[in-house]
């Protein structure tokens, strides 16, 4: 497991291009390594603005019936989000983006789980299987 | 961080992303173009992506903004060479591109500003 600071933009792209080696190496098909690269790309933003900066993890994972898949693990101790619903609904934003950052990102991944709590920071983790 | 270059052949501006963009550099390419379309009246933009790996909600938006741009100095952009899994990509994410002009590759973006398209 590789863990990454997110304290710039050039962090962003950085874990990004972390995302598109482990993804390619671990056999996902080029549009799920596209997919799994942009989501990835949506929360080490987040975690960088909305959370003031933070970490990635990057893990190789297998699922029960063997098939590879990544693990994407993003954490901040920011401010955390007070509704996470509202936060994961299309064009809701807290600023001035589209408001796809969340829910877009949760349609591009397998399994999509985040924890927040208002003062408490946030973390989400992701998982892109291969098919 | 990098620069994007931007060149001009007749009335039209070329741009070229050869590089994995971070959010600064997308915004100085944004302000590079409104500065050069002031300077040189061009009546297009050709905005070419083939080796961009992804487009995210970000990226998105700032290449639809400098459609938006554009408009306001008298000049249409087209985005050129989108990769498939990239189109997929931003289809899932739903983000649309509202308001640019897209064209298979830059031959085609080329007939499309001249009105061959």
């Amino acid at each position: 497991m590789d863990e990454l600071p997110i304290r710039s933009g050039d962090d962003v792209v950085r874990v990004r291009q972390h995302v598109r080696n482990a993804a390619a190496s671990s056999g996902l098909s080029l549009v799920d390594q596209t997919k799994l690269v942009t989501a990835a790309s949506e929360l080490a933003r987040n975690t960088l603005i909305h959370g003031g900066g933070g970490v990635a993890r990057v893990e190789v994972v297998k699922s029960v019936n063997g098939r590879a898949g990544i693990k994407l693990y993003f954490a901040d101790e920011g401010p955390g989000i007070a509704d996470v619903n509202l936060a994961l609904t299309d064009g809701w934003s807290s600023g001035t983006g589209l408001g796809l950052g969340l829910s877009g990102s949760r349609r591009l991944v397998d399994e999509f789980e985040l924890t927040s709590e208002p003062g408490a920071g946030t973390s989400v983790v992701v998982v892109k299987w291969s098919r | 961080m990098d620069q994007v270059p931007i060149l001009k052949i007749g009335q039209t501006l070329f741009v070229s992303i050869q590089i994995d963009l971070q959010d600064e550099s997308v915004m100085l390419l944004q302000e590079d173009l409104a500065a050069e379309l002031a300077a040189t009246a061009a009546t297009g933009v050709i905005i070419d992506i083939t080796a961009v790996e992804i487009v995210d909600s970000f990226i998105g938006r700032m290449l639809a903004t400098i459609g938006s741009i554009s408009r306001l100095f008298d000049a249409e952009t087209v985005i050129v060479g989108m990769r498939p899994a990239v189109a997929i990509t931003l289809t899932e994410l739903g983000l649309s591109l509202k308001g640019v002009r897209t064209a298979l590759n830059a031959e085609k973006g080329l007939a499309l500003l001249n009105g061959r398209g």
